[in-house]
């Protein structure tokens, strides 16, 4: 924050002038327009947003085939029979909390702390575990009871939202796993800190479409 | 060689923020830890809420699913402030197109979807019973 000083900077906070800070800080003209390139972890997680607003366009056909069909019962059981509220509060206030502690995890980057960034991202991981177990229970009971995937077109739906969502929980984990064997061997380089923060991104938007699951599927299936 | 390649990834970029990058400094609300703390509260009080709308009647029973998708759209509000650090700073402004144009599309699919259907099976003529047992 040395250049804050400089006088460019302090007529233009923002820089949103391109020609405002010749010859100051290093983002001086070199080429690619006036301030140059953005740096590769700006490039990175930018692009890792427009995939995750891709994915999230991809669950709102999830979505809006769920809201087509959610009356489409074919006199089977309904979600007012079927959902369990309890069951879907704890697993929101895992998974709530999961991303809490994800953000920890990230806080714990900043300050590169191995132990704290290990044992944050371990308790976010541990918490997801803990969400897809009650997750595939509620599928097995489901199942169990003639409410599976082929019993109506309300079902199909369901299982291919939340199932959907569920997949990306599981994947995540994975990516989770991985990256903090990878944290451990590599430590605090600026590929693992690009990738922790792409995780961070997934996780929290993971977090987001769980919002719009509970509400629209879960709390308006169960309302009576 | 040139400043642009001894400079480390860690360094920031001081035009534009990565999505979801923490650019805001301790004073402010949504910095830090108390910022995660708080997004934290006020996220578990709008679940509570939602839980609460939907479950007992405190709420009207035809505009409990408009109190609930209000409730929802306040916590993506919350998780995209407190947790993913969206400014309406100058540089986070491509970080928020992207946003915008992709709650245009999930929109524009959703809100067309039920649009469509509802109007296909109002505009359907009904069934006789003699169809109706053709049905597979």
């Amino acid at each position: 924050m040395s250049d804050i000083t400089a006088g460019s900077a302090r007529r233009d906070p923002y820089r949103l002038s391109r020609t405002g800070g010749h010859g100051h800080g290093p983002l001086s003209a070199t080429g690619h327009g006036q301030g140059g390139p953005a740096s590769k972890f700006v490039t990175v997680a930018y692009g890792f947003w427009i995939f995750l607003l891709s994915d999230i366009i991809m669950f709102s056909a999830f979505f809006a085939a769920f809201a087509v069909l959610s009356k489409a019962t074919a006199s089977g059981p309904t979600g007012k029979e079927l959902f369990e509220l309890t069951r879907v509060a704890a697993q929101t206030g895992l998974l709530l909390t999961s991303s809490f502690t994800g953000g920890l995890a990230t806080l714990a980057t900043h300050r590169r702390s191995m132990a704290a960034t290990q044992f944050w991202l371990l308790v976010t991981g541990l918490l997801g575990v803990a969400f897809l177990f009650l997750e595939v229970q509620e599928f097995a009971a489901m199942a169990s009871e003639q409410a599976g995937p082929s019993r109506s077109a309300f079902l199909s739906a369901f299982f291919a939202l939340v199932g959907c969502h569920g997949t990306h929980v599981g994947l995540g984990l994975l990516w989770l796993g991985t990256m903090m064997a990878q944290l451990w061997v590599k430590g605090f380089r600026p590929e693992m800190l690009r990738r922790l923060h792409c995780f961070g991104l997934f996780w929290h938007a993971l977090d987001i479409i769980w919002v719009a699951i509970f509400t629209l599927v879960y709390l308006l299936g169960a309302s009576p | 060689m040139s400043e642009i390649d001894s400079r480390t990834d860690e360094e920031l970029d001081r035009r534009d923020s990565a999505p979801g990058e923490e650019r805001i400094t301790e004073h402010e609300l949504a910095g830090g830890l108390s910022g995660y703390l708080l997004g934290f509260g006020l996220a578990i009080l709008l679940t509570i809420a939602s839980f609460l709308a939907a479950q007992t009647g405190l709420i009207y029973q035809p505009a409990v699913i408009s109190a609930l998708v209000v409730l929802a759209i306040a916590q993506m509000g919350v998780h995209l402030v407190f947790f993913l650090h969206l400014t309406t700073g100058p540089d986070n402004t491509n970080n928020v197109l992207a946003l915008a144009f992709g709650v245009l599309i999930v929109a524009l699919v959703v809100i067309g979807s039920v649009w469509i259907m509802a109007h296909l099976s109002l505009n359907m003529a009904a069934m006789s019973a003699h169809q109706a047992g053709m049905m597979p």
